[in-house]
């Protein structure tokens, strides 16, 4: 009885200091993960997954906390560089479902008080005081920070016009008997 | 030399830890989806198999024979096989993070991978000696590598095809799995006495 | 001659060539339309900019739109008249969607503008030849649609030994490339040695298929005495494909991923060698193609030399109209062309039929599943696996189709045709090189807007600062000023 106590104490107390020493020498400074993530995402800390900014997303992602599909601007190109990276299966088809976006300014209601080109994160929005402001579609990642700081209401996110360089075929229907 | 060959084969092919004795199939069905994943988990669980087997062998001859506490290779064994996994799940998240984050908590679960425990198991149970052990661990962490590897790349190709609706996904997998095992039942007669 | 004959072209299939329909019809020059949509797109490459303004007036071959950067081609006035509109309008394009177009009011009079017409073309620099090459406007007539002044200028540089005309026509029902050298095989001639001229190859073969007699023989009358060599090909599709006729002729085979230019050859349709021919010798820019209407739907199937900008509904009515409503309207070939979503879409550059298509011509049967009978790796022209191919692509694996050589598809359609399960092949290779396209934009618009934000934060950082340090610094004054006003009090 008592060498039992005793060895398995032993045996245990053996283990836990090897342990612990291997968990010092192989400790990880931060979290590398996180990192890779963090170059993964568009960086334009628009805050539309919940989290404060990409750096915010992606601890989140890498401890677990976030689906890879948190993203709205990064789109199917970040949610397939993310499945990847972390190995969670994704159906890219119900991703595709989210329309490319980009805001647009109703020119009859802008009245040019400069308050969403101040916030917008990737410098999109052109603008004076007293001028109606425009929004370069090119440069746009349809964060919507400037549709929540206009006064007017002028300013909405729409679906990014279908012209002849972005068109193309949609995937087959798959008309299969089961 | 021939008898340590006949060994590995037997471990690795003929008595397949995990299609012909069954042991090990939570991590077969769960990490197979993909090759490259799959041959990283073959890796970590070799490597914890092994090491398993040859700490339990010297626990065994060394600390629970002489003492006579033979009662307690259970508990001493999983004692050991969690310090290894433990310290193989270290190696991996300071060397591969994102291999951590995919093999997620399968990694982990090789703790209560019944293929672990059982392997030491019956190492004892057959009383071979440390070589012979070792080399019968470390042949049934090869096939159960073996079998993920391959049923990784049955996988991969299932992904693609057109499986009717009510065998999508699992119920497949467990007929290629069946599959797969009636396959290795064929090298039932490879190893002759 | 024979002797070229014995390279065995790879894949390919048989399809019926419904050449008949039109194939004995000369080519009729269309009677002006009214109107004509000229769109300042018609080629690969950056789009024409217009030259000209609503309301002026115009001649025939008078520039109306500039070429924008190396790859691009000018646009130029297909008939006298008044600029009406500059808006959009439907594109040739299966989407129809618009597209910047120039409305174009024929004044009737169909007078041509001035032009410097050289006394011997063959005196001319070759650079000057590519130069005017590109002042005409000229771009691939085959259907690609590629500036042609573009493929002169990299085969001069890169030393092409090789010039290769395509003659195939390997499309069926279209019979416009074989009317054209039925009627006009001097000029094509003229055009090829033009070419030959202006690029400096060493041999020169015009391929045609086996199914075209006739301008076999008027092509060879026409090349007696140069040493241009015309070579029948085995009928086949895709025979017309450069890299199948090439391989055809010379037995060379274009790398993956590479150009005819890698192995020392250029090749031209036919119908751009007429135009080139037109073009430097007689100053004339291209502002007309030959056009083949056919298909079960019209009532007499014909050649017809058609101003650039005319909607295709003009052809059809010049045609008879319809014998029955058409199942499908189809603009170029029926294996390669595309959907004409409407009839008021018009032709450009690059059309070289318009089809209306019957039922009994179209039918599809619903697609079955998949027997791996590899019919389609037969009929591959390239050597792919279609039907691998589209497997991964069904499961949205697009990384895993692109290494089965996804890039290197042609979309010719043949694995399509020979499908037995009437799978649609290559409508997944289509939509996934589109899908491809669509993240390579994606990715790039993310970097660019992650730069932008990167860039922004940091201007917001210098700001903050600068503002801190302006800050610091006129407390220092104060308190500086304030030391020397205490200081000079003390002192009074």
């Amino acid at each position: 009885m008592l060498i039992a106590v005793f060895s398995l104490t032993t045996l245990g107390l053996v283990l836990g200091l090897l342990l612990g020493y291997a968990s010092r020498r192989l400790a990880v400074e931060g979290n590398a993960l996180v990192e890779e993530i963090q170059a993964i995402l568009p960086g334009s800390q628009c805050g539309q997954c919940g989290f404060p900014g990409c750096a915010g997303a992606a601890q989140a992602l890498a401890d677990g906390n976030a689906p890879i599909t948190l993203c709205p601007p990064g789109g199917r190109e970040v949610v397939s560089a993310l499945s990847a990276k972390l190995g969670i299966e994704v159906n890219l088809a119900d991703v595709a479902e989210t329309m490319p976006m980009t805001a647009e300014v109703r020119e009859e209601l802008c009245i040019g008080c400069t308050r969403c080109y101040k916030v917008c994160p990737t410098d999109a929005i052109m603008g004076a005081a007293k001028h109606i402001h425009a929004v370069f579609r090119e440069a746009c990642t349809a964060c919507g920070k400037c549709v929540e700081a206009c006064p007017t209401e002028a300013l909405a996110l729409h679906p990014a016009p279908i012209t002849l360089q972005s068109w193309y075929w949609h995937k087959p229907e798959e008309r299969m008997a089961a | 030399m021939s008898q340590y060959l006949l060994l590995l084969l037997s471990t690795a092919l003929v008595n397949n830890v995990v299609l012909v004795k069954f042991l090990g199939l939570c991590p077969f069905m769960g990490i197979s989806k993909k090759v490259d994943t799959a041959i990283s988990m073959g890796l970590a669980t070799t490597f914890v198999m092994t090491m398993a087997s040859a700490s339990c062998w010297m626990l065994e001859h060394w600390l629970l024979a002489p003492l006579g506490i033979e009662y307690l290779r259970i508990l001493v064994y999983i004692l050991v096989i969690a310090a290894v996994v433990q310290f193989t799940e270290m190696v991996v998240r300071k060397t591969n993070p994102s291999l951590y984050q995919v093999l997620g908590i399968y990694l982990p679960l090789i703790t209560t991978n019944c293929a672990v425990l059982g392997i030491p198991l019956l190492t004892t149970q057959e009383h071979l000696p440390f070589v012979a052990g070792l080399l019968y661990g470390f042949g049934s962490a090869v096939g159960f590598s073996l079998v993920l590897a391959l049923f990784a790349g049955l996988r991969e190709r299932l992904a693609l095809a057109q499986v009717p609706s009510v065998f999508v996904g699992a119920p497949v997998g467990f007929i290629t799995a069946s599959l797969l095992a009636l396959a290795f039942m064929g090298f039932a007669g490879l190893v002759s006495h | 001659m024979n002797l070229l004959n014995r390279f065995q072209p790879r894949g390919g299939v048989h399809p019926a060539g419904r050449k008949d329909l039109s194939a004995d019809r000369p080519i009729r020059a269309l009677p002006l339309p009214e109107r004509l949509f000229v769109p300042l797109q018609q080629h690969v490459g950056a789009a024409a900019t217009p030259v000209v303004a609503v309301g002026d007036q115009v001649l025939k071959g008078q520039l109306i739109a500039a070429g924008q950067g190396t790859i691009s081609a000018p646009v130029h006035a297909p008939t006298s008249g008044r600029v009406v509109a500059l808006g959009d309008y439907a594109a040739p394009h299966p989407s129809g969607l618009p597209v910047p177009t120039l409305t174009l009011e024929s004044d009737g009079e169909d007078r041509w503008s001035d032009a410097a017409i050289p006394a011997d073309p063959f005196a001319l620099a070759p650079d000057e030849i590519a130069r005017r090459v590109g002042a005409a406007g000229i771009v691939g007539l085959g259907g690609a649609a590629f500036p042609s002044a573009v493929k002169l200028n990299i085969s001069r540089k890169s030393g092409v030994d090789t010039l290769i005309i395509n003659g195939g026509e390997c499309e069926p029902y279209l019979t416009c490339d074989d009317r054209l050298m039925r009627e006009q095989a001097e000029g094509i001639v003229a055009g090829i040695r033009l070419i030959h001229h202006a690029v400096g190859t060493q041999r020169a073969l015009v391929g045609i298929e086996d199914n075209k007699p006739e301008a076999i023989a008027a092509m060879r009358a026409a090349a007696l005495g140069t040493d241009i060599q015309v070579v029948a090909v085995p009928a086949m599709y895709p025979m017309g494909w450069d890299k199948q006729l090439t391989r055809a002729l010379i037995g060379k085979e274009v790398p993956a991923g590479g150009r005819s230019a890698d192995i020392g050859v250029l090749v031209h349709n036919v119908a751009t060698a007429y135009a080139v021919h037109q073009a430097v010798a007689l100053g004339r820019p291209l502002v007309s193609r030959i056009v083949t209407v056919s298909g079960g739907a019209v009532k007499t199937p014909c050649n017809l030399e058609v101003p650039i900008g005319t909607p295709a509904q003009d052809l059809f009515d010049y045609c008879g109209g319809f014998t029955a409503p058409p199942a499908r309207l189809v603009m170029g070939g029926p294996m390669m062309g595309h959907e004409l979503p409407a009839t008021h879409i018009p032709v450009v550059k690059g059309t070289s039929g318009v089809l209306a298509l019957t039922h009994a011509e179209i039918g599809r049967p619903e697609p079955a599943p998949c027997i791996r009978c590899s019919t389609c790796v037969r009929a591959c022209p390239v050597g792919l696996l279609p039907l691998e191919m589209a497997t991964r692509i069904r499961a949205a694996d697009l990384d895993a189709a692109i290494g089965l050589g996804l890039k290197d598809c042609i979309a010719c359609g043949s694995c399509s045709y020979v499908c037995p399960a009437h799978i649609p092949l290559v409508h997944y290779f289509n939509y996934a090189k589109g899908e491809l396209s669509a993240r390579e934009r994606a990715k790039l618009k993310q970097e660019a807007t992650k730069k932008l934000a990167d860039d922004r934060s940091a201007r917001m950082e210098r700001i903050a600062r600068e503002r801190e340090e302006a800050a610091a610094r006129r407390r220092a004054a104060k308190e500086a000023a304030e030391a020397a006003k205490k200081a000079a009090e003390v002192t009074a």
